[in-house]
């Protein structure tokens, strides 16, 4: 069986959408090309975040991929409205023609930095249909947290809360005796999802980390305080503010801040506006998971209460949402006001619209608060620009002084990390405390690079049903230390072992039936136990001469000694870990003798 | 075989006050614990001096595990806890833990303040009772403690309603509490994963039952309320705050929707609104439909619908009512109903099960004339109807459940002792098969047994893991032969015969003259004085003991004479 992980990333590269290219999308699986892993032979994919499964559709679809995929009910939700989104933005604009000759790799050593950057343009595809994304999505099993699920009897995975989103997960993949957590995206802060489950990575053999903040120098909360006051100064100031956003995650915490700062900022005027084709769809969602928020959240639904306090800013009009600036948002439309739009690259969505509505005016502000894109390549087509841009990044993921915190916590015998974790930012070379600092280092990947994780599966569980462990008898080696015998019949299905009693030896056939010979053959595989001790010949020689024999002689030889019965014609070979009885076919002698030997031997 | 104990202290053969006792693997865990509707004494709670005369609830039990929101399986909660005293952990799902306070508080209002009951419960007592819930998710495997480990699994009797299990090691116990086979209009079906359990225990109410289609059933429900509305009669409907009322709520809204009535329908306590916004909160756990269209059109926002007040029972003309409870035992649906019983216009259409000794049982076993409090004799001339939609699985159901969950042995609780015996004859007819293992293999090895660890190891490793040396004992014996021809001939023949006779073993000649029977070895050598005779030498260890000797004596017996 082979299970592999896959977490799934996607990066929009800048590709201008307005004008001359259709967007593409890089190949998640770059590896699928250099056949390092063939995806019909994946038996298990395990979704992180619904951040990590936008290219699922490319696997589900078009690699033969037969496998199961598991994901808890937000991720799975929320995954499909950032797709809904995702397709619902690209076919706004459709291309008659797609771009493709400046994937010549002449053509493209000529372009601008990122595109001439980008590695294997030629794998680059299309966005999927939304008939693909509901394709993809029905192949997902749901599960819960802290939800045991067997695969093939042979592992065990859990996703566990990994406190970043709604239903983010990490991993854990563990056998009997062996344990490997993959930690992925994941937060200390309490923002509105369940805190992350750290007590259940304890005892790893290797915790694979990953899903870092991309901002280790912002403190998310700062940032948030700075994203209220820059929005409170520019609607003040007569301008509007634009919040370049994905239409869940950060937001519910921006809303809920805003819900808190409105009043007492004198911002009860001002319309917040939410643009999205999943906006209704997100701002309902975020209230029925109430069993995957924070506890403070969670107890808000016994009231029974809206958990996010948006129901209320929709309830009292000051948040309004459309499904895109087309229809009735025309006519509500008034300024100032704040939006938060999508997307947050600014290459495609109803941000564009609002780029080049605003750019011109400098009253008028935008705040990027994601962090998956560089604001100033985001920005670097709408230029000149008149209007601001305050870059907050609010990213709740691990930061370094976290991890070292959360790697002493729960002491992994190993930790393996993308290369680029191991050392300083390139920008920040000097920044030693930017990077995971770990006792034993740190096992580094790259891309496209195939690591073999430190541990050897050696044991695996087994039962061993009651009748069988009564009939054992221990004894004691050494202090502390017993053995004892096992001969039992081992059962296994479904890769569940079970030891029983070998059967009792059949009942001899009454006189009856003339016996055959096959019959009287001994079955080979009923083993004797192996043996260990040495024989003491001058005991050895006096047992025997209790037992009534009297022409006992002892020869000496270079690793033992030779005892001689003469009267017998037998002769009996004595060294450190061996002994020989050599005789004549006087099959009640050799028993005589093999029981005299034998009380000198333990069993095992 | 493990041994696992279970002890009903109450709904064994009956249904009402379900709690049950179970052992399992030194662990003990008592499953619902409910109150039984049809009693005002001390039989309305279950038993539980069976523990208590042995010591504390506490240091007895575990856990306690509430499957739903039914007060017949969460009614004694606070009695239990608070006046008998347990502070253990009590696990219920998200929903039940929202939603079973409200009831238990409505339940302590009509004992209390209509019924004037002293020595109950009090709100207090809720509040304290409920700290001690610990909210478990669906699939999420709870670790109660080191060894015992439960699971809720989705059940769709009610909404949060599960089926747990219970696991100690190896062995494992599933309790259905109630569920539903089929999904509903607002509910999905129950869902078990092939867990395998020791032991099944699941209700039975509806044992004998296969139920017709809820299609069926829907359109006779439809048929019965729209044709005494337009005579111009009454309807009522005695339900639960919560559960089948949504259901038939929803329905009779797209009724009424459709057929375009205009007759009122009410919804008694002030509850709806409450337990609406329940189920919108927690639609997650409501069928896929809803789930799915939730963001667009909540189902649970009625339009035809509306509060009821006391004085609209008076009212002239038709109307729909649903009242609590349902049983018609106290409370509202009762007051209606003796209001309504004397006018044969009118009817009461009964949708789930009544327990004994309630209003409802006995107009649903055809009592006319009822003794109500002060002598009182309330003679019904209204239509009396009995709907099932109280969501258990029938025995199709049941059935269906045994073969998801393939347990070992299956216990039938929560129904009648005479149906419960035919189910048992269904169940032992159909299951009797289990797909067995892979062919067993026999394996020999060494326990080493260590503090608390054990390992099983081949016996070379155990040796060698101790630092101790294998002692070989080997032994070889001469048996002779009357043969005058050659030692290889001699051998040769020893080769034919063994392996003639020997038809299972691996029986080798090698090329140095010797033969081997698996790791026998057995040499011909000439006799240093008989030429007549021949020397058989056969040589193995202590291991091979039983085929070596057996071999010895074979070859003691003489060849057969060589074919000529």
């Amino acid at each position: 069986m082979q299970c592999a992980q896959i977490q799934i990333n996607h990066h929009y590269v800048g590709l201008w959408t307005g004008h001359d290219f259709h967007p593409q999308f890089p190949s998640f699986a770059t590896c699928s090309k250099t056949e390092l892993i063939d995806l019909s032979t994946v038996d298990v994919i395990l979704i992180s975040n619904y951040h990590c499964m936008m290219a699922l559709p490319y696997i589900t679809e078009h690699t033969g991929f037969t496998g199961t995929v598991y994901a808890t009910e937000p991720t799975v939700q929320i995954g499909r409205l950032l797709m809904e989104e995702l397709v619902n933005f690209i076919e706004r604009v459709p291309k008659a023609q797609s771009a493709s000759l400046w994937k010549n790799k002449d053509i493209q050593r000529l372009l601008p930095s990122p595109l001439k950057d980008a590695v294997e343009v030629s794998t680059w595809r299309r966005c999927y249909t939304m008939q693909e994304v509901n394709s993809a999505l029905s192949k997902i099993q749901l599960v819960g947290y802290s939800q045991k699920i067997e695969l093939f009897g042979a592992v065990q995975v859990t996703p566990l809360s990994s406190g970043y989103a709604l239903g983010s997960s990490n991993w854990i993949i563990q056998s009997h005796y062996e344990k490997v957590s993959y930690v992925s995206g994941s937060s200390l802060l309490t923002t509105h999802p369940q805190p992350m489950d750290q007590a259940s990575l304890k005892n790893s053999d290797v915790l694979v980390l990953t899903g870092l903040t991309q901002i280790p120098t912002a403190n998310p909360d700062g940032m948030v305080g700075e994203f209220c006051s820059n929005l409170a100064l520019t609607v003040r100031n007569g301008g509007n503010v634009l919040v370049p956003c994905y239409p869940s995650g950060v937001i519910y915490d921006l809303l809920e801040c805003l819900y808190q700062y409105i009043d007492s900022a004198g911002l009860s005027n001002i319309p917040f506006y939410f643009i999205s084709p999943v906006a209704n769809s997100s701002l309902e969602f975020s209230q029925i998971f109430a069993e995957w928020l924070c506890h403070n959240k969670q107890t808000k639904v016994y009231l029974p209460e809206p958990p996010f306090p948006h129901a209320e800013l929709i309830q009292t009009n000051k948040l309004r949402h459309y499904p895109s600036i087309h229809g009735d948002f025309s006519n509500d439309f008034r300024q100032p006001c704040v939006v938060f739009t999508g997307h947050p690259s600014l290459r495609f969505g109803d941000v564009v619209h609002f780029m080049e509505l605003w750019g011109k005016s400098s009253l008028n502000t935008v705040i990027f608060t994601e962090p998956d894109f560089s604001y100033l390549e985001a920005l670097a087509p709408y230029q000149p620009l008149a209007m601001k841009c305050i870059y907050c990044p609010i990213d709740t993921r691990l930061n370094f002084i976290q991890v070292s915190k959360l790697l002493k916590e729960v002491q992994p015998l190993h930790v393996v990390c993308p290369e680029q974790y191991t050392q300083p930012p390139p920008a920040q070379s000097h920044r030693m405390d930017l990077m995971i600092d770990c006792q034993p280092p740190a096992m580094s990947y790259r891309r496209a690079e195939v690591l073999a994780l430190p541990f050897k599966r050696l044991f695996e569980k087994i039962e061993i049903m009651p009748e069988l462990a009564d009939s054992l008898v221990p004894m004691e080696i050494k202090p502390g230390i017993s053995l004892a015998t096992v001969s039992a019949v081992l059962h296994t299905k479904d890769n569940k072992h079970v030891l029983q009693p070998p059967p009792r030896p059949a009942p001899p056939t009454s006189g009856k039936k003339r016996k055959r010979a096959s019959e009287d053959i001994p079955d080979c595989k009923v083993l004797k136990p192996l043996l260990s001790g040495s024989i003491p010949v001058e005991q050895f020689v006096q047992t025997l001469e209790k037992h009534g024999f009297s022409d006992v002689k002892v020869e000496d030889t270079a690793k033992g000694h030779i005892v001689l019965l003469q009267e017998a014609e037998t002769l009996i070979q004595i060294e450190e870990d061996s002994t020989h009885i050599i005789c004549d076919n006087d099959e009640m002698l050799r028993v005589r003798l093999r029981d005299l030997v034998l009380k000198f031997l333990q069993k095992f | 075989m493990p041994e696992i104990r279970v002890t009903p202290l109450g709904a064994g053969q009956d249904v009402g006050r379900s709690c049950i006792l179970v052992s399992i693997g030194g662990k003990n865990v008592m499953l619902d614990c409910g109150m039984h509707m049809g009693f005002n004494d001390d039989r309305r709670f279950p038993d539980f001096s069976y523990i208590t005369r042995n010591g504390r609830l506490t240091d007895f039990l575990d856990c306690v595990i509430i499957s739903h929101f039914h007060l017949d399986h969460c009614g004694a909660l606070p009695y239990f806890s608070e006046m008998v005293g347990y502070d253990g952990p009590i696990y219920m799902t998200h929903p039940t833990q929202a939603i079973c306070p409200i009831l238990l508080e409505d339940y302590r209002k009509i004992a209390v303040d209509k019924k004037g009951e002293a020595n109950f419960f009090t709100s207090q007592m809720i509040k304290d009772c409920m700290k001690k819930v610990v909210a478990v998710h669906l699939h999420q495997t709870v670790q109660v403690d080191d060894e015992l480990e439960i699971k809720a699994y989705y059940a769709g009797h009610v909404l949060g309603a599960a089926m747990f299990q219970i696991k100690v090691g190896s062995e494992s116990v599933v309790y259905t509490g109630d569920y539903n086979m089929t999904p509903d209009r607002h509910l999905g079906a129950a869902w078990i994963d092939k867990c395998r359990p020791n032991l099944l225990i699941t209700e039975s109410t509806y044992a004998t039952t296969i139920r017709d289609s809820k299609r069926c059933r829907e359109r006779d429900f439809l048929k019965k309320v729209h044709e005494t509305v337009e005579r111009g009669g009454k309807v009522l409907i005695p339900v639960f705050a919560l559960g089948r009322a949504q259901e038939l709520c929803i329905l009779l809204e797209t009724f009424w929707e459709r057929v375009n009535l205009k007759a009122p329908i009410y919804f008694s306590t002030g509850l709806t609104e409450k337990a609406n916004h329940y189920y919108k909160l927690f639609i997650t756990w409501t069928n896929q439909k809803i789930r799915k269209t939730f963001v667009q059109r909540n189902m649970f926002e009625f339009k035809h619908i509306k509060a009821f007040d006391r004085a609209f029972a008076d009212n002239p003309g038709p109307m729909v009512v649903f009242a609590t409870p349902g049983m018609l035992h106290a409370g509202q649906s009762l007051q209606i109903f003796r209001k309504w019983a004397g006018n044969e216009k009118n009817m009461v259409i009964m949708p789930g099960y009544c327990v004994q000794g309630t209003v409802g049982h006995k107009i649903l076993s055809g009592q006319r004339k009822l003794e109500m409090e002060g002598r009182q004799v309330l003679e019904v001339k209204m239509q009396v109807e009995y709907m099932s939609f109280s969501a258990h699985a029938d025995a199709k159901g049941i059935m269906q459940l045994v073969g998801q969950a393939e347990p070992e042995s299956v216990l039938l609780v929560h129904g009648e002792a005479k149906k419960m015996e035919f189910l048992k004859q269904k169940i032992e007819q159909e299951f009797r098969l289990l797909p067995s293992a892979k062919k067993p293999r026999l394996l020999h090895g060494t326990l080493i047994m260590k503090d608390s660890s054990f390992q099983l190891v081949s016996s070379e490793q155990a040796l060698k893991e101790l630092g101790l040396a294998e002692h070989q004992l080997r032994f070889t014996c001469r048996v002779h032969l009357h043969d005058s021809r050659k030692e290889q001939e001699t051998a040769a023949r020893v080769y034919s015969h063994l392996k003639s006779v020997l038809k299972d073993h691996c029986v080798q000649h090698l090329p140095d003259g010797s033969v081997t029977v698996e790791s026998i070895l057995i040499q011909a050598a000439a006799h240093s004085e008989d030429p007549g005779t021949k020397v058989l030498l056969v040589s193995w260890t202590y291991q091979d003991e039983e085929l070596g000797s057996y071999l010895t004596s074979l070859l003691k017996k003489g060849l057969p004479q060589a074919p000529s």
